[in-house]
């Protein structure tokens, strides 16, 4: 499965009107997920998030591009 | 400072109550002459309704403040006889791009699809718009306006409210049946009345700088993160009307807000953007934090508040002028229908419950849009440098930079007005939806959709060539007219004129029926606002006026 860069964000159930507004929906709840915790709380939260999402994803090569492409520039 | 326009003077006049010592009754009084103060008591004249607008100052907004104007104020504006001028004058754009310190990341569009009268936001000064309102509020002889007339004290009462009114001649007392409130977001009067708004404010302070100067940058809004000029820093960039540019530098909440605004500060900023020797003018400086609140009802009594009074927002998006015209798009018929007798006070409770949604939608958004410019936390700092970088290579960031999101009118999907569907459409008109606009006839001034409708309710009947609609369906349109709260028949055709002296707009493009999802009989009931109140596939006169009923909470 190649990795998708398209934008992808969507939640069942909800009609949107506006282009942004799915991914502002992901973002905010991205954010509001972090609030209130230190940076090493933060810090562990995201690689829990990752290991988690990986998991879902599953495939490694997908996960492989993504990673590559994380790592680009960082 | 101001160099570009000059400010009228708006005559006191010594008010009957202190010429002949009375004390007047007025059905309606609104307070504030801002965009939204005069919005209201424009529809409710025009409407043939006598209104009385009270204002403490004898001129139109000091300072350009709020500039950009969004297609569905600029289509309210239209239907309050407003419009043209004030577009002409504007700056017309759809295009904003954003930059990551040099490079650009991403644009948008805000009219991505083409046949709609109105651009998708123009931008020009918030003194035109008063000044351009004011002259349409002369043109009405049942609206007086009063300058110098500051409203001091409020005493809502079960059947009226009164009010004291302060005046360079002295102070009187009047008393109203309905006092509508756009005194801005400081509003004295809901102070006064002692009424919360919750929010919160952001700790982060803006310089706006307005200069004067020849530039060839496109009519489009530019937005920097962290641009060289202005490190670590967001930076705005608009054109308005007779080449002011406004630009809109983050400073971050240590700054001093005194210092900043002197000419010696803001002149090397606006250099280093500019980056070179080009000349310029100073027009207006100002340095301001702002809040994101809103009251919990809009209604109190026979108090309405409407704009900055009710709500407030974080700039970016411009959420704010344009949310508060929308704000009495909503409450001026549903007033009108109310000091009419055909429509009883619990109308007045979805003008808050309709514009307290819309209110929300524009927090969040505006909230959002603040809390990606100015991350609160090292964590949101480092998302929203990741999605900026991302951004110029995977188009899934791109979506998620969040650089304003500019404002458009709320679908009021949720709201009690509307009659559910019980047949099937495609597309974005259900109910409660803001009509969309579409060229109809033969393109001259009125041959747009959106000039069509308004200021009443109507029914949209569809047939492929009207001059073939049958007598029956004729005069079930015709007979809507007669019957408590008057609905206007409009036929839509590809060709013909209908029978009866229908109204009959030709959808030449065919872009009614595509926006619409019309077939044959499509029958759709729009609100004096310009929403869909309901739809239909066949039109069953009934079915209309119960959803007229349900629209009006006469059911």
């Amino acid at each position: 499965m190649p990795l998708n860069t398209q934008p992808n964000f969507r939640e069942a159930g909800k009609r949107y009107f506006q282009t942004f507004s799915p991914g502002d929906d992901f973002y905010e709840l991205l954010i509001d997920t972090h609030r209130d915790l230190s940076d090493d709380q933060s810090a562990m939260l995201n690689a829990r998030l990752v290991l988690l999402l990986a998991n879902h994803i599953g495939d490694i090569g997908t996960l492989r591009e993504a990673m590559r492409i994380a790592r680009e520039g960082v | 400072m101001q160099k570009t326009f000059t400010y009228p003077k708006f005559d006191f006049v010594t008010p009957p109550e202190l010429a002949e010592g009375k004390s007047g009754h007025y059905p309606v009084v609104v307070v504030g002459a801002g965009p939204v103060g005069l919005s209201a008591a424009i529809d409710l004249a025009q409407q043939g309704q006598d209104v009385l607008l009270l204002d403490n100052d004898d001129t139109v907004s000091i300072g350009s403040r709020g500039v950009c104007y969004a297609k569905r104020a600029l289509e309210v504006l239209d239907r309050m006889g407003c419009g043209e001028k004030f577009v002409a004058k504007g700056v017309n754009w759809d295009v904003g791009r954003t930059f990551l310190r040099e490079g650009e990341v991403f644009n948008f569009n805000l009219r991505p699809e083409a046949d709609h009268h109105r651009p998708g936001m123009i931008n020009l000064q918030q003194y035109y718009l008063e000044e351009y309102l004011v002259e349409r509020a002369r043109q009405l002889p049942n609206l007086q306006m009063r300058f110098k007339n500051e409203v001091i004290a409020v005493t809502p009462g079960d059947d009226k409210v009164g009010v004291r009114v302060e005046t360079p001649e002295g102070a009187y007392t009047l008393s109203t049946d309905w006092l509508v409130v756009a005194d801005g977001a400081r509003s004295p009067i809901r102070t006064m009345m002692g009424l919360d708004i919750e929010g919160k404010i952001f700790m982060d302070r803006f310089l706006i700088a307005d200069v004067v100067m020849k530039a060839d940058f496109p009519a489009e809004r530019w937005f920097w993160f962290d641009p060289p000029f202005h490190p670590n820093q967001s930076v705005l960039l608009h054109k308005q009307a007779d080449n002011v540019w406004r630009i809109d530098f983050q400073l971050g909440w240590e700054a001093d807000p005194v210092e900043e605004k002197k000419p010696e500060n803001v002149i090397p900023r606006i250099k280093a953007m500019l980056g070179d020797e080009r000349e310029f003018e100073l027009e207006w400086v100002s340095v301001y934090t702002f809040q994101c609140r809103r009251m919990n009802e809009f209604t109190h009594g026979r108090v309405l508040f409407a704009g900055d009074s009710a709500h407030q927002v974080s700039p970016f998006g411009a959420r704010g002028a344009n949310s508060g015209i929308q704000d009495t798009d909503n409450l001026a018929w549903k007033l009108k229908l109310v000091l009419d007798g055909k429509a009883p006070p619990a109308l007045l409770d979805t003008y808050s419950e309709e514009r307290g949604w819309a209110a929300d939608e524009n927090l969040m958004n505006s909230t959002r849009s603040t809390d990606f410019i100015t991350p609160k936390s090292k964590t949101s700092k480092m998302f929203r440098n990741a999605v900026l970088e991302l951004a110029a290579q995977h188009p899934f960031a791109r979506a998620l930079v969040n650089s304003g999101r500019l404002s458009v009118p709320s679908w009021l999907q949720n709201s009690s007005l509307n009659t559910p569907d019980t047949d099937t459409f495609a597309g974005d008109m259900i109910p409660g939806a803001p009509a969309a606009d579409a060229p109809v006839g033969d393109g001259g001034a009125d041959g747009w959709l959106l000039r069509q409708l308004g200021n009443r309710f109507q029914a949209l009947h569809y047939v492929d060539d009207a001059s073939a609609l049958d007598a029956a369906t004729a005069q079930a349109l015709d007979q809507l007219a007669g019957n408590g709260i008057a609905v206007q028949a409009l036929v839509v055709a590809q060709r013909g004129q209908a029978p009866s002296g229908l109204k009959t707009l030709i959808d030449a493009k065919g872009r009614v029926r595509e926006r619409y999802d019309l077939q044959p009989g499509s029958t759709y009931l729009l609100r004096p606002d310009q929403h869909v109140a309901a739809r239909w596939r066949a039109l069953t006169p009934a079915k209309v006026h119960a959803a007229v009923a349900r629209a009006t909470r006469n059911a």
